[in-house]
C-alpha cells in the first residue's frame, strides 16, 4: 500500500506540491489527472527520488516503509518503478546491455540470483514479443533515435522486466498514436495484479479507456482536490479543468 | 555488463589516491651521473657499445637541443624542468645483458608478474596446447623495458621463423645496423622538436620491429614500459618498419611507481609503412597521474609519428590515455604514398589535477589519401583536457579526404574541455569534415539509470563506456576488457 501524507516539495524556491495526500491500496490502479502545472509530474519524480526536488514536509510510505530517505536505486530495489514521460537517451550503450545491467542490479539488490546472458536473452525476447518490439531495436543505443512509440514501449518493457510492485506511469500516452497507445495499454494491463499498485498520470481521459482505473484523483495547485471512480474521468472530459483553475487544453 | 560491475568492484577495493601500479622495485641499479652534458651522451653510447655513427648522431642532436627552447604553446602548466637534476641512464645492475629468461633477475620477473605481464613464455603458452604459431595466436610477444634498458624480449625465436625481427633497439643497432641506420630519424628527424631532439641525444632503449615483405606478423607485439628509479627520465625510442604488403599490430603499455616528485618521460616512436603495408599501433597509457592534490606524476612528452611511405599503406593509432600528470602527445600520420590512409582513435581521460593536451596531425601529401580522427575526451575533477589536431592537404594531394569527430564529456563543474582544430587545404579537391560536441553527463541521465536500479558509480561507468565505445572497438580484444575497467578506475572519486 502506498500512503502519501501532507507531501510538500519544491524545485529551487518554487513550491509545487502543497500538502498532497493520496493512498493506493495494494492491487489497485489509480489515475491522477489535472491541468498543466498542477504538479503531476513533480509527484512522479518525488516518488522516484529525483534530487532536483526538495521535499520539505510530509511522508511517503510504501508497504509501511518510509522511502523519502532512500536513494533512487534503493527505491528501485524496493519495487518503485517510474515510466518516464521523456525517457533519456544514452549514446553508445546498447539497449540490451542497459536492460541486463539494470535487471541484474535490481535482482542482486533483492537477493535474487543474477541472470546469465542466455537466460536473460530468453526472458527479454518473450517480453519484447508481447510488446511488439522488434529485437533489432534492442541492439540500438538506448532510446537514441527511437520514435515516440518505441521509447514508450521500451519503458513498459523495462517495467515488465524489473518486476516492480509500485508502477508510476508519467504521461505514458503523450506522443502516441492510437495503435501505439493500444499496445502500450495492453502491456500495462498485462502487468495488473493483486500484488501490484499503479499510479497512472495523464492529462487526457483517452488513456483511461484502455487502462480502466479503480479510482481517479484530480490534482490542482499541488494537492488532490477531488477523488472518484472511473466515471470522474469521463466527467472531466466533458467539463475540462476550468473549475480547478486550469486553462482549456 | 560484467565489465561495469567489475569496474565498480575494483573501484571499491582501492581508496582514493591509490594507484594500483604504484609500488616500486627495490633493485640495485647502475646510473649515469646526474645531469646532462656531452659526457653523459658519450657515457650512454659507450654503455651500449654503440658504433661511432650513432654517437655522432646523438651528439649532433644534443648540440641542436642546446639551441632550442621548451615549447609553450600547449594548454598545460607546470614548473620549469631542471634538466640538470635528472638522471639520464639507469639500468638494473644485473642487466649486463642476460641471454635467456633464466638469467634475468627474479626481482624483475616478479615486478612484471605483479604488473600482469608474465614474461615466461611457458606461462603465456600454458593452455594453448599444440597451437601452431600464426594460427592460434598464442599470447603476445613482449619487449619489457625497465627504466633505461630492455629486460627481455619474448618469443623472439618463433618470430624469427616468420622473418620478423623483434628486439630492443640497442640489440638492433648491433644485429641489423643497416636497417636502423636507414630508418632511425627518418620519420622524426633529430631536429624535430625540443623533446624529440632531447630523446635523440639520450635515448636509452626501446623496441625495434621489422616485418619483411608480404609477412603478416603471426602474433601481437608489445612493449611494456616501466619507470622505477627516482628522478630518472625515461627516453625510449621505438622504430617499427612494415615492408611491402606486411602487417603488424603492436601494443604499448606503461606504468610507474608513485613518487612525490614528477618523472619525465620523453619518448619517440617512428613507424614506417611501405607499399600496401599496414601498422596498427595501440597504446594504453597508465603512468602515475599524481595524487589527489596534484603532487607528483609523470610528465609525458611524447612524439609519435607514422610515415605512410608506400602507396596504399595504412597506419592506425589507437590510444587510451588515463595516466600522467601532464600529457603532451600527438600521434600523427604523414600520408605520403598515393592512396594511403591514416587513422587516429583516442580516448583521453583526465581526473584530479591532470592536464592533457593531445591530438593528432594528418598530413596529406599523396593523391587520393584519406584520414579519420575520432577523439573522445573525458574530463573530471579539476582536470583540463585539450584536443589539438591538424589536418592539412598539400598542393599535390588531390582528393584528400578527412573526417574528424571530437567529442568531449564533462563530469562535474570544476574541469575543462577544449578543442583546437587546425585545417589547411592547399588543394581545392580536398574534402575535410569536422564535427565537435561537448556534453555533460546530465543529472537526468544519472537519475534515469538509478531509477532502473544502478548505483551512481555504475551509472557513470555505463554512460562513459557508452561514450567511448566507438574508439574502444578499435583496440585489440585483449585490451578491451582491461580498458573498460581502467576507465571506471580513472573516474573514481569524480562524483559526489
Amino acid at each position: 500500500m502506498l500512503e502519501i501524507k501532507n507531501l510538500h516539495a519544491r524545485i529551487e524556491e518554487k513550491e509545487i506540491l502543497k500538502g498532497l495526500d493520496l493512498t493506493i491500496p495494494t492491487g489497485e490502479v489509480h489515475a491522477i489527472m489535472g491541468p498543466n502545472g498542477s504538479g503531476k509530474s513533480t509527484l512522479a519524480y518525488v516518488l522516484a527520488g529525483n534530487e532536483n526536488y526538495e521535499v520539505t514536509e510530509g511522508s511517503v510510505k510504501w508497504n509501511g516503509e518510509e522511502i523519502l530517505d532512500m536513494e533512487p536505486d534503493e527505491r528501485a530495489a524496493t519495487g518503485v518503478f517510474l515510466a518516464f514521460q521523456y525517457p533519456m537517451e544514452i549514446p553508445g550503450v546498447a539497449t540490451m546491455t542497459f536492460l541486463r545491467t539494470a535487471v541484474n542490479a535490481v535482482r542482486k539488490a533483492r537477493g535474487m540470483e543474477e541472470y546469465s546472458t542466455p537466460e536473460f536473452m530468453k526472458v527479454v525476447r518473450e517480453k519484447a514479443n508481447e510488446l511488439q518490439i522488434n529485437p533489432e531495436m534492442l541492439k540500438r543505443p538506448l532510446n537514441v533515435g527511437f520514435s515516440g512509440g518505441e521509447k514508450k514501449r521500451n519503458e513498459i518493457l523495462q517495467m515488465s522486466l524489473l518486476e516492480p510492485s509500485l508502477c508510476v506511469l508519467d504521461e505514458t500516452d503523450s506522443g502516441l498514436d492510437i495503435d501505439a497507445l493500444r499496445i502500450v495499454a495492453e502491456g500495462v494491463n498485462a502487468l495488473r495484479s493483486e500484488k501490484r499498485s499503479m499510479l497512472v498520470i495523464t492529462h487526457y481521459q483517452r488513456l483511461l479507456n484502455y487502462i480502466v482505473p479503480d479510482r481517479v484523483h484530480v490534482m490542482a495547485d499541488g494537492k488532490v482536490v477531488r477523488s472518484g471512480d472511473a466515471d470522474l474521468a469521463l466527467e472531466l472530459e466533458e467539463t475540462g479543468y476550468a473549475e480547478f483553475g486550469g486553462k482549456a487544453a | 555488463m560484467p565489465a561495469v560491475e567489475e569496474t565498480v568492484e575494483r573501484v571499491r577495493e582501492i581508496d582514493v589516491d591509490k594507484y594500483k601500479y604504484g609500488f616500486s622495485t627495490d633493485i640495485e641499479s647502475i646510473k649515469a651521473p646526474k645531469g646532462l652534458s656531452e659526457d653523459i651522451v658519450r657515457f650512454i653510447s659507450a654503455k651500449k657499445g654503440e658504433p661511432q655513427w650513432l654517437l655522432d648522431w646523438r651528439l649532433e642532436a644534443y648540440r641542436r637541443w642546446l639551441t632550442m627552447s621548451e615549447p609553450e604553446w600547449a594548454n598545460v602548466h607546470y614548473p620549469k624542468i631542471d634538466f640538470q637534476e635528472l638522471y639520464y641512464y639507469a639500468a638494473p645492475k644485473s642487466m649486463d645483458k642476460p641471454k635467456s629468461l633464466d638469467e634475468v633477475d627474479p626481482e624483475l620477473l616478479a615486478t612484471y608478474e605483479k604488473l600482469g605481464i608474465p614474461l615466461s613464455e611457458q606461462k603465456v603458452l600454458a593452455g594453448v596446447e599444440g597451437a601452431e604459431l600464426g594460427t592460434a595466436r598464442p599470447g603476445v610477444a613482449v619487449d619489457a623495458v625497465f627504466d633505461s634498458v630492455s629486460v627481455i624480449t619474448t618469443f623472439q625465436k618463433e618470430l624469427e621463423k616468420a622473418g620478423v625481427i623483434f628486439c630492443s633497439i640497442s640489440e638492433a643497432v648491433k644485429t641489423h645496423p643497416e636497417l636502423v641506420k636507414k630508418y632511425l630519424g627518418s620519420v622524426v628527424p633529430t631536429s624535430d622538436n625540443y623533446y624529440a631532439t632531447l630523446n635523440s641525444a639520450v635515448f636509452s632503449d626501446g623496441s625495434f620491429v621489422y616485418i619483411p615483405e608480404g609477412v603478416r606478423c603471426p602474433m601481437e607485439l608489445s612493449t611494456y614500459f616501466r619507470i622505477n628509479e627516482k628522478q630518472t627520465g625515461q627516453f625510449e625510442r621505438t622504430l617499427i618498419i612494415a615492408d611491402k604488403g606486411a602487417y603488424v599490430s603492436y601494443l604499448e603499455g606503461c606504468t610507474a611507481p608513485m613518487r612525490d616528485e614528477n618523472q619525465l618521460h620523453a619518448a619517440v616512436v617512428e613507424l614506417v609503412a611501405l607499399d600496401d603495408a599496414e601498422i596498427k599501433y595501440s597504446t594504453v597509457q597508465n603512468w602515475y597521474p599524481g595524487n589527489s592534490e596534484g603532487q607528483g606524476g609523470v610528465y609525458n612528452f611524447v612524439t609519435k609519428r607514422g610515415d605512410c611511405r608506400g602507396k596504399n599503406s595504412k597506419i592506425s593509432w589507437t590510444q587510451v590515455e588515463t595516466g600522467s600528470a601532464i600529457t603532451w602527445k600527438y600521434p600523427s600520420c604523414i600520408l605520403r604514398g598515393d592512396g594511403s590512409r591514416g587513422e587516429f582513435y583516442s580516448v583521453a581521460i583526465s581526473n584530479g589535477y591532470q592536464q592533457i593536451d593531445s591530438g593528432t596531425k594528418m598530413i596529406h601529401l599523396g593523391k587520393n589519401t584519406s584520414s579519420r580522427i575520432i577523439s573522445k575526451g573525458i574530463s573530471a575533477g579539476h582536470s583540463n583536457n585539450t584536443y589539438r589536431g591538424l589536418v592539412s592537404a598539400h598542393r599535390k594531394a588531390s582528393n584528400a579526404r578527412n573526417f574528424t569527430a571530437c567529442d568531449s564529456l564533462l563530469i562535474g563543474d570544476q574541469c575543462g574541455a577544449h578543442t583546437v582544430p587546425y585545417l589547411e587545404a592547399k588543394n581545392s579537391t580536398a574534402v575535410f569534415e569536422h564535427e565537435a560536441t561537448t556534453s555533460k553527463i546530465s543529472d537526468d541521465q544519472l537519475f534515469y539509470c538509478m531509477q532502473r536500479g544502478l548505483s551512481e558509480e555504475e551509472a557513470i561507468a555505463l554512460i562513459v563506456n557508452g561514450f567511448v565505445r566507438d574508439v574502444l572497438q578499435h583496440l585489440p580484444m585483449e585490451f578491451m576488457a582491461e580498458t573498460q575497467r581502467l576507465i571506471g578506475i580513472s573516474l573514481e572519486g569524480s562524483v559526489g
